[in-house]
Parts: structure tokens; sequence; C-alpha cells
């Protein structure tokens, strides 16, 4: 008895270091400099937890552990191999794996206890497998938007919101039956698929470009399942964790409604990209200005600064490590080439800042939209590369426009503005950007690699400038 | 109400204030990887799955916990691999590769 007890304690003791390390570990991701040991203690305490976990003398049988650990080496090296412009979907996939997780875990803990489970216990278990599960395929939606599996364009239908409010709270009745007879074995598995089904109607008609903070929201659900877990399991240690990461998501999220000045509700219900289709087809002609590759690299060599706003297009073209020539090549001559980064520029928060780490980009040249606002009327150019409505002036003129409010990279502001993109098609959204049709703004019409290409040759060749 | 609730909630409350706090203060620059790390630090759930596996409580527990495991483990591993591949991505001006 006493020998069992002194265990348990070792055990406890053993998750309060790991806790203490997660800790750090998020701590030390206040910087680049200090980041990577900040993995480091992650992997330490996740180590010190596990490896603990084996000392527990509930275990009787290991050979299913050791297997399922294997399955899950298999998956995760993957995983943790992905190219960088796949991780928006990669943690979507994780989203969805620690949401499964979480869910079988308290599925499983129902049926254990269900004879003797209290009234209490059983709110707790419900709303845990509720939030886990829709979680679990609303994750794996997002995760097939970003693969581009699945349509991009939010999928809407008359009545939507109300049949999935109907869902949700189809879900949120059969948990309360199950708290007054939690011996309804049968209904147990019918509201996990209603959830299921709640997670699917969630994130289905949520557009791509609202793909950032839908993947924040997921993630700090995962993180309340987690921590509601705890809460189930009377685990401390995955009340701290799931409380961590869901605070994490939750942050995220926030950053990312203001980046885009939108509500959460507005994203969830709100179907972004409808309104502008019809808006976008009464276009009178105005007239841009153009210009060459070597007219743009004249104008870049003889600058003194230069703030390049990329957007994910500058991924998609595979222009990013020909922008990092021209970085070298400009910065060579003296001339400050900085990127400035808008909060929502890629498909998740910060993915723009890992795709130019990854071409080699220092990061002390990776600014942000507060920064470069302030300086750009000091700026002589402005050089767009698959950026759009994160530049677009009509974001604080036009009240009309369905981004208005949006902050915005104000590259209206810099001396000259130069656009590298394909034609005058709308974005994303399919929003029109009245900074195309500017006096001090050149359109360079082309892929983005091929005119970055043309303009790096042009600078580094003969032009003497 | 069960033994324990009152203290998970404290600790659930601690915690949050305390991930709100220390979360703030990451660099936006490095808001994926915080993204991924979070992922892999949640990933500790497999904790309980390895005990409602390792229990066989029943074969319908040992095979959820066993999924949950695999599940849980893979993001642990994923996660604490692609966060360090993209932290040794980010480098100051005037170093070069390695």
């Amino acid at each position: 008895m006493t020998t069992t007890l002194a265990a348990a304690q070792y055990v406890d003791f053993a998750y309060i270091l790991a806790i203490a390390l997660f800790i750090l570990s998020l701590k030390w991701l206040s910087s680049p400099a200090t980041a990577r040991h900040g993995v480091l203690a992650g992997e330490i305490g996740a180590a010190v937890a596990v490896v603990t976990t084996f000392f527990n003398p509930e275990l009787v049988e290991f050979k299913w552990i050791f297997i399922a650990l294997l399955v899950g080496v298999i998956i995760g090296i993957p995983l943790g191999l992905v190219p960088m412009t796949a991780v928006p979907q990669r943690t979507a996939m994780s989203h969805a794996f620690g949401a499964l997780a979480a869910s079988l875990i308290g599925i499983s803990e129902y049926y254990v206890q269900t004879p003797r489970i209290t009234k209490f216990g059983m709110v707790e278990i419900a709303l845990e497998v509720i939030i886990g599960s829709l979680s679990f395929t609303g994750s794996l939606i997002a995760a097939g938007k970003l693969q581009e599996i699945l349509p991009q364009r939010p999928i809407v239908y008359k009545g939507q919101n109300i049949i999935s409010l109907a869902v949700l709270s189809s879900a949120v009745i059969l948990a309360l039956v199950l708290m007054f007879n939690p011996g309804l074995t049968l209904l147990f598995p019918v509201m996990v698929a209603v959830s299921l089904c709640f997670g699917f109607l969630l994130v289905m008609p949520i557009g791509g470009a609202d793909m950032p903070t839908v993947i924040s929201l997921l993630n700090s659900y995962v993180g309340l399942s987690a921590a509601l877990l705890g809460f189930v399991l009377n685990s401390r240690v995955l009340v701290v964790a799931g409380a961590l990461d869901g605070s994490s998501g939750f942050i995220l999220s926030v950053i990312m409604c203001k980046a885009m000045n939108r509500s959460f509700t507005n994203v969830l219900f709100g179907a972004f990209g409808q309104l502008q289709v019809s808006a976008a087809g009464e276009k009178e002609e105005r007239t841009v200005r153009s210009a060459s590759p070597e007219e743009a690299a004249q104008i870049l060599g003889s600058a003194n600064s230069v703030i390049v706003v990329p957007g994910y297009g500058m991924a998609v073209a595979q222009a990013q490590h020909k922008v990092r020539e021209m970085f070298d090549v400009l910065t060579k001559k003296g001339i400050d080439m900085r990127f400035a980064i808008h909060p929502v520029a890629g498909r998740m928060p910060g993915h723009m800042n890992v795709l130019l780490a990854e071409a080699d980009v220092p990061y002390d040249k990776l600014i942000d939209m507060e920064t470069a606002n302030s300086e750009m009327p000091q700026t002589d150019v402005a050089l767009i590369i698959g950026a759009n409505d994160v530049t677009n002036p009509a974001a604080k003129t036009d009240q009309g426009s369905p981004i208005y409010g949006m902050p915005v990279i104000e590259v209206d502001k810099a001396r000259t503005s130069m656009v590298i993109k394909r034609s005058l098609n709308p974005g994303f959204a399919g929003i029109d950007n009245p900074l195309y049709y500017m006096d001090k703004t050149l359109m360079l019409f082309g892929d983005a690699k091929k005119f970055v290409s043309d303009i790096v040759h042009e600078l580094s060749g003969g032009g003497g400038h | 109400m069960p033994v324990g609730f009152t203290e998970s909630l404290y600790v659930f409350v601690l915690a949050g204030f305390l991930g709100f706090e220390v979360i703030k203060r990451v660099s936006p620059l490095l808001h994926t990887p915080l993204m991924s790390l979070t992922n892999a630090l949640d990933a500790i759930v497999v904790i309980a799955a390895i005990i409602i596996c390792g229990r066989h409580e029943s074969t319908l527990s040992t095979i959820l916990g066993a999924v949950a495991v695999a599940a849980a483990f893979s993001n642990m591993i994923g996660g604490f691999l692609i966060t360090d591949r993209m932290l040794r991505m980010f480098k100051l001006s005037g170093r070069k590769k390695q």
C-alpha cells in the first residue's frame, strides 16, 4: 500500500516537472533566438511524462500500447517532414488527431464509468466528447480545404445557419437526456454522430480566405477538449496542457479576427466571399500603367528603400527563392530591402514568416504591419508580390467595400508601388483593388517567379545602375 | 460535485491566465511554430490514452485507447519535429546557412 502510494506521488512529481517544462517551452518562444531551447524543453517534458506513465500501477497490458506508439511514430514522422507550404493543412490534420484522441478517451471513459457515473461526470464527458468530435470533423474539413481536395469557395445553402444550430442543439439535448439517464448507452453514439455532423456543417461553409481564423479557433477547441478531459480523468497535467493550448488558439484567433476586421460570429456564420461575386461584375474601364522587368529593375536599382509585401500567391508561384535572390542583389547594392508581413498573409498565423525564413530571408528583415505603415511614406518602392486584399486602399476609404475597416499595409503611401500580378482579375475574395489604377502604381504583369527572376537577371546583369 | 473538480478548476483558471500572459509575448514571427508546438504539447493526452489502453478494462476501451495513443503520439512526434525544422530556418542577417 505505502509503496504504491509513493509510486503515485513520484508520477505526480514527474507530471509537475513536465508542466513546468511546457510553460518554459512556450516562454522561450518569445524570441527566435531562444525558441529552439523551447522545443527541447517541451520534448524533455513530454518524454518525462510519457515514460513516467509506464510506472502507473493500473497498467496490466503493454503490447497494444507499444504497437500504437509505433504506429504513432510511423504516422508522425512524415507529418513532421511536410514542405513548409503544406504546414497549414498539416496543422489542421494534427488538430484532427488531437481532437480524435481526446474524443476516443472520453468515449471509452463513458463506457467504463457508465453504471456508476454521476450526473456531473456525465455532463463533463458529454461536453468533452461533443467539443472533441466537432473539432475532429471540423479540422478534417479545414485540412481538405487547405489541401484543395475540397472546394475553397464557401459552400452555402438556404437556411444553413438554422440547420447548423439545430444540429448543435440536438447534440446538447442528447447530452441533457444522457445526464438524467446515463444508462442509455445507445444514445451516446448518436450524440457523438450528431457532434461529428456539426463539425462538418460548421467548417464546410467557410471560405479559404478565412482559414487562418478557423484553424486558430479549432486549435482552441482542441485545447479545450484536452482540458475537459483533464476534468473527466482528474488529471491536472491534461488540464494545464489543454488550457495552454486553448489560450494559444484563442489569442491567435483574436489576432486573426482583428487583422481581418471580423468577429467570431461573422467568420463562423458569415460565409465570407459571397456578396463580392456579384459586386465584381460591374466594372468600368480604367487605365493602368504597366512596366517591363527592365523598367522595374531600374526603379528598384535606383531606390534607397524597398518594402516587399508578400502574399500567399508568392508561395503558389514558388517565387520566394527568387525574391530572396533579389533581396541579396539589392542588399549588396546598399539598398534597404525589407518584407512587410500582414498578420493574415499566408494560410495560417505566421505562415509567411516561415516561408520566407525557409528561403533564407533573415528574420530581422521581416517587419510587421504597424512598422511597415509608419515607414511607408519614407519608402521609395513598395513591391507587392502575390498579395491583394491586404494592400487594398479601399479598406480605409470605401465604406461600401466588403473589406472596409480591415487593417491593410498602406502601400499607396510609398513613392512608387509595383504590383506583380498575372492579370487584373480580382483576387481570392473577388474584391476589386483600386490600388491598381492609381497614378503611382506600376503593374508588372506576369508569373511572379519569372518576373522576379528577370528583375534579378537585369539587376545583376549588364544594367550598370 | 465530484472529488477533484474544484482543484481542476483552480488549475484550469490559473493555467489559462498564465498561458494568456506567456503566449501574448510570443513573437508574431513565430506564430506558426507556436501552433505546431502547442499541438505537440497538447498531445500529452497520450498519457491518458496509454492508461485507458493498458488498463485493459474491456476490448472496446483497449481498442479506443490504442487508436488514441497512435493519434496523440503521432502529433507529439510530428509536432516537435516540424517545430524544430521551422525554427532552424530563422536566422539573423549576416549569417549564412549551415
